[in-house]
């Protein structure tokens, strides 16, 4: 990562006048890069309006997701339902837009979890060192040798109690096998910078272990954090689509919607509908979140 | 409690076992490798001659193997022991009992069910007495939710189908993906290359089983060239194994393409085409084996992906592999069933990753004079 680029030659082509040597912050450099990025701009604006549209569309237009209305079972697209109905006659506009919000708020708090989890792992990991590093890396290359789904599946068990549907073991479950990868890139971040001359100077002025970790090199890993991260939420999506296609998703997700739609595929009728638009939906969001992962990595790390 | 407490000590002799010096491990590796063979081949060859096989197997690991290999065997048995424990807590603590029914049963029934299928209460015995079973009889145990069956007999004819459908998956990701990913790499920024790296993200953009779907609606349904699902002859292998290796391809022809990107930049290529060669050469011969060892440290974790992603195909496609009865034995509590199984995936992920790791110490040395 060279995060501090020599901020005089940056300053020096664009401000020619004396002593106006204006420091940029790496964010800001970055930002530059990756506006000058085509796709990723346009990943980033498909994202907002899906995000947009899944929050607000429904109180605009006052759909509902749960009115069934038996007389319109299977409608194709109509005036009246611009993307058809389902079996129970249920509006399947609303029922996208309302199940987008549970697939990204799924992919967001999974996210979320798998950051806490490794970077707190990897980072202790670097920090100690030694053998505590080899433990707690032992139980990483572990886990990464059992196929998740398993986990995913064994960890929701947990939550039997609750009711079939609900989100939080889903979370939970995502969140627990997602951190894997992230706790492998930040030891790595921590370890290359935990010999820098900054670090030593910070020990040297008799900065605690935690301090360290959270002022010094937590900060200098951002990037590829942010990175990570944001190519986790489209396979935490994902994987919750499996597990609905399975049966044992969240109500009414992208996951589930597109599972229905599979399950109605048969060689008489072609309900077409059911299965192309929460595909569209679900397709063009983790498209749009990998354009912007890639378009953020190549801003950060302008040298990969 | 008995399961926490069991989860806290795998993981200390995990850990533990991460503090030994290299040498140690190295050993530790051959006598894993001995004992793990002597434990498989005493059934079918009797003790005398598994020890004997198992002996030579180990010496000549301790010569031959490189270390990185003999580290990671060395990490299997525990590891193996860890996969059991991780399992029977997680099941143990989990709400529900393989003997729920709609009526309660009376305790003194419960019981006798219990003693029968060798099922405790607690997992500290059910652990206890699984790993005497299996190490001393080899025995996976009854299924305690289909009649009269042993998990043996569950997984036997399902194991092949997984390892079909697994196999064939992975090497078509892999055919397709390097050959994708190193056409675009060698012309970055070109037709091919866009073309290529647009339909990989799509492939990264989509459930699989959306893509098997749509590959089903086509080829099945319109088209009537594949049949729609089953298992049953090459033609019905085909719409599964692509509709998983699909998501895979994609990933590594994106590894591909930034591999050989950057290896067509290294001072070795430019040396190779100012001496002369053919750019052919220089691409088969220089540039495609540096290029290419991000895919193969990938394949690990690609196996295991695989794996798990089979379990939404088999469904799909009513494919009868192993992942219908670990989906199965989960929801039942069928704890026998979803220990086989999570055996049987984990010990093919584990044997993958070894072949990838001889692999790798044979595509780059370097990796073990690191190690060493």
């Amino acid at each position: 990562m060279s995060f501090r680029e020599p901020a005089s030659a940056a300053g020096a082509r664009s401000e020619p006048q004396m002593n106006a040597v204006v420091g940029r912050g790496p964010w800001i450099l970055a930002w530059r890069r990756l506006r000058k990025n085509r796709a990723a701009l346009a990943g980033g604006v498909l994202l907002l309006a899906i995000v947009g549209a899944c929050l607000l569309l429904p109180a605009l237009l006052a759909l509902d997701a749960h009115a069934t209305a038996p007389v319109l079972r299977h409608t194709p697209p109509s005036p009246g339902h611009w993307l058809g109905t389902d079996a129970l006659g249920r509006d399947l506009l609303a029922r996208v837009l309302v199940g987008g919000r549970t697939s990204l708020a799924v992919g967001l708090a999974a996210t979320l979890a798998s950051v806490l989890i490794g970077v707190v792992w990897g980072g202790a990991a670097g920090l100690l060192g030694g053998a505590a590093d080899e433990a707690l890396m032992r139980i990483v290359d572990f886990l990464y040798g059992v196929p998740y789904m398993f986990l995913v599946i064994l960890v929701m068990l947990l939550f039997a109690d609750t009711a079939r549907g609900e989100a939080l073991p889903v979370f939970v479950a995502l969140g627990l096998v997602q951190w894997l990868t992230m706790a492998r890139i930040v030891r790595g971040q921590v370890l290359a910078l935990r010999g820098s001359d900054f670090v030593l100077a910070a020990r040297a002025v008799g900065a605690s272990g935690p301090r360290i970790l959270f002022r010094h090199l937590l900060p200098n890993c951002l990037g590829p954090i942010v990175v990570y991260a944001t190519l986790t939420v489209p396979s935490v999506i994902i994987l919750e689509s499996y597990l609905s296609f399975l049966g044992l998703g969240v109500e009414l997700s992208w996951g589930q919607l597109v599972a229905e739609g599979v399950a109605v595929v048969n060689p008489i009728q072609s309900r077409w509908w059911l299965l192309a638009f929460p595909s569209a939906f679900l397709g063009a969001t983790l498209l749009a979140l990998n354009f912007l992962g890639d378009g953020l990595r190549d801003a950060l790390d302008p040298s990969g | 409690m008995s399961a926490a407490l069991l989860l806290l000590a795998a993981l200390a002799v995990l850990s533990a076992l991460a503090a030994l010096p290299l040498g140690v491990m190295r050993v530790l590796g051959a006598l894993g490798l001995a004992a793990l063979c002597f434990a498989i081949a005493r059934h079918a060859l009797g003790d005398a001659a598994a020890l004997l096989a198992a002996l030579l197997l180990g010496a000549a690991a301790l010569r031959l193997a490189p270390p990185r290999v003999l580290r990671r065997i060395a990490f299997l048995i525990p590891s193996f022991a860890l996969l059991v424990t991780v399992t029977t807590a997680l099941m143990y603590l989990a709400p529900g009992s393989p003997f729920a029914q709609e009526r309660a049963l009376a305790p003194s029934v419960e019981a006798a069910l219990r003693e029968r299928y060798g099922v405790p209460e607690s997992a500290f015995a059910f652990f206890q007495s699984y790993a005497e079973r299996l190490l001393v009889a080899g025995d996976l145990g009854p299924a305690l939710k289909v009649q009269g069956r042993t998990v043996a007999e569950l997984l036997a004819p399902a194991l092949p189908v997984s390892l079909a459908l697994g196999g064939s998956a992975l090497l078509l990701a892999l055919g397709l993906g390097v050959a994708l990913g190193v056409r675009a790499g060698l012309r970055p920024n070109s037709a091919v290359d866009h073309a290529s790296m647009g339909l990989a993200l799509l492939g990264i953009s989509l459930p699989n089983f959306v893509i098997g779907a749509a590959l089903v609606i086509v080829f099945a349904l319109r088209l009537g060239w594949l049949p729609v699902a089953g298992w049953g002859g090459f033609a019905s292998v085909v719409l599964p194994s692509v509709t998983l290796a699909l998501p895979y391809a994609a990933v590594i022809a994106r590894l591909a393409r930034a591999g050989t990107v950057e290896a067509m930049r290294q001072d070795f290529v430019r040396t190779a085409r100012a001496k002369g060669l053919p750019e052919r050469t220089v691409v088969w011969k220089h540039a495609l084996r540096p290029a290419l060892m991000p895919v193969v440290s990938y394949l690990g974790p690609a196996a295991a992906g695989i794996l798990t992603g089979s379990f939404v195909v088999e469904t799909l496609f009513g494919v009868p592999g192993m992942g219908q009865w670990f989906v199965k034995g989960a929801i039942n509590r069928d704890y026998p069933v979803v220990l086989g199984t999570a055996l049987f995936y984990f010990a093919l992920v584990s044997l993958f990753n070894l072949a990838v790791d001889l692999a790798y110490a044979w595509l780059d040395p370097r990796t073990e004079q690191e190690a060493a």
